[in-house]
């Protein structure tokens, strides 16, 4: 018998719900993107834009689907890690909906979310993942029973520098292409911080010096330095990850695996130690509710589910913290 | 160089063995990557082999035995050191009994103490990176080595230690690791239990996992 797993996405600015099938079939995908008038994403703002949309997009996620929402077997929610207000939104919809159905309310992790998802789509296996968002620069791979963190930034994320990069340069939301569109008519490598501390990699005092730098040097070329070096940073402790774990095979995901520019670096880097190279699919790579779904599918074979009263969200819940009891022991 | 033979290949550098003034010597070569910015990427290698060179003399100067360096070539961004013939301890561990474990375990210990206490990490502590010559356990690979007296950075190493015991002599790793901690702790004295405090801490994060190579 088919089972209908709807999942529920809200750890930051997205507000998704995405229903899937224990066939792996994704029936919806449907997403409402809060988009600050101007600045960065403001929790609270952020929170009320999911509140407001939640019920059309649930609603237009069940008609793509052509089910109803009787038929849901269990419903997903991601529970962390995000924003605590966004969190509690999506959280008390994704509650309100199991008691009304009266089915399991499943917890699923975000991180391990976007991984899941990319395996379903690529077929790989067991690949090393890239994980690169707004929020999170994680590199990892399955190991023992976990998806094990072999290499993370140790501040702020990849695309967080680059987004407020672009916002200091005047550059409207969403900031990387526009980014990207300036340092390819970058010139002159500028020096910035390259901090790579072992395995992981340190973006705030990259960003701090490539703001201090603007007016001083050219738009173009100081663009073109901040991807390069940052983008070669992720590249260097992806590549140690990659001679270390032996994977064949890399994924790369998150909201930041857009960037043509990051994917090109690290075809490169897969190509040196021939390993295939995957990158998800944008609707899927950014955050949405149908990898919370399937997540979410994963656990409720294994019967994870948590009951409602303690069913609290986890802001800084982090990817190894997480049993994987739906892949086998490696 | 002549007769450079590849004898291990790294996600950053590359060791030869060849001859050099007629001595024995390993060739460690960071090589270019195209993925990079040509500039940022000459700039790195260069600071790191320059790194590298300066940590593997100054270990030596703090009394750990690390291979000579002959020569630092930054035009062709490679060291050029003596040549240790080993072997790893990684293959002498299984052979070892108990007493001579103990002893061989309380010198490392001290070992990395006499690095911390210099002040410098190693970043790459494992059995494979220690070889055993005339009796003596020469440290190598100093690639993801710093100057630094940073605790965080410390633990690591002394995790990393912990680990990679365990993941060969799972028997006696209890007591190799405790005989580590005797030479740690001889050396680094009162400084050494914020240090230990870390490496639980680190540890609990369960981050820093052997690969898959012993699956």
């Amino acid at each position: 018998m088919k089972i209908y797993i709807m999942g529920i996405e809200s750890t930051a600015h997205t507000f998704g719900c995405g229903i899937v099938t224990s066939n792996g079939e994704i029936l919806s995908n449907v997403k409402s993107e809060y988009m600050p008038p101007s600045g960065g994403i403001h929790p609270r703002e952020a929170s009320q834009h999911h509140s407001q949309k939640a019920l059309s997009v649930i609603k237009k996620a069940l008609e793509e689907a052509k089910i109803s929402l009787y038929d849901i077997d269990g419903v997903a929610i991601s529970l962390g890690p995000g924003l605590g207000p966004c969190l509690r939104t999506g959280a008390t919809i994704a509650r309100a909906i199991a008691l009304l159905i009266n089915k399991p309310l499943i917890p699923v992790n975000h991180c391990v979310a976007h991984i899941e998802i990319g395996r379903l789509i690529t077929k790989e296996e067991d690949p090393l993942v890239v994980y690169v968002s707004g929020g999170n620069t994680i590199i990892s791979a399955f190991s023992d029973g976990r998806y094990r963190v072999f290499g993370e930034t140790l501040d702020i994320a990849l695309g967080n520098c680059l987004d407020v990069f672009a916002r200091h340069l005047g550059l409207p939301h969403p900031g990387v292409p526009k980014l990207e569109a300036l340092a390819d008519k970058g010139k002159n490598f500028i020096f910035l911080p390259y901090i790579v501390k072992g395995q992981d990699v340190s973006y705030s005092g990259l960003l701090t010096t490539a703001i201090k730098y603007i007016g001083k040097y050219d738009s173009c070329d100081l663009s073109m330095s901040l991807l390069e070096t940052a983008y070669g940073m992720l590249a260097e402790v992806t590549e140690r990850a990659l001679a270390h774990t032996e994977k064949t095979s890399l994924l790369l995901t998150g909201g930041v695996a857009r960037s043509l520019r990051l994917q090109r670096i690290l075809k490169s880097v897969c190509e040196e130690h021939s390993a295939r190279f995957h990158v998800v699919p944008p609707e899927l790579a950014g955050d949405n509710g149908a990898m919370i779904a399937w997540t979410g599918y994963l656990a409720y074979k294994e019967n994870i589910t948590i009951p409602i009263e303690s069913s609290f969200i986890k802001q800084r819940w982090r990817l190894d913290e997480v049993e994987i009891p739906w892949r086998m022991r490696y | 160089m002549e007769n450079e033979i590849l004898i291990k290949k790294g996600a950053e550098a590359e060791l030869y063995k060849s001859t050099w003034m007629n001595r024995e010597v390993v060739i460690k070569r960071r090589k270019s990557k195209s993925y990079r910015n040509p500039d940022l990427d000459r700039y790195i290698r260069v600071h790191r082999t320059s790194l590298e060179a300066k940590l593997l003399s100054d270990a030596r100067k703090l009394g750990v035995p690390t291979p000579i360096v002959y020569d630092v070539d930054l035009n062709n961004t490679q060291i050029i050191m003596s040549f240790i013939r080993g072997p790893p301890l990684k293959n002498l561990i299984p052979k070892m009994n108990k007493e001579y474990m103990k002893k061989t375990f309380i010198e490392i210990g001290r070992l990395v103490g006499l690095l911390h206490k210099g002040g410098i990490v190693h970043g790459d502590l494992t059995t494979s990176n220690m070889l055993i010559q005339n009796d003596m356990i020469f440290f190598i690979d100093f690639g993801l080595g710093d100057y630094t007296k940073d605790i965080e950075a410390r633990g690591v190493d002394i995790h990393l230690m912990r680990r990679a015991i365990e993941s060969l002599y799972y028997e006696f790793s209890e007591y190799a690791y405790e005989s580590f901690i005797i030479g740690y702790k001889e050396i680094m004295l009162d400084e050494a239990n914020d240090i230990l405090k870390r490496v639980i801490e680190i540890r609990k994060r369960g981050r820093y996992v052997e690969g898959d190579r012993h699956k």
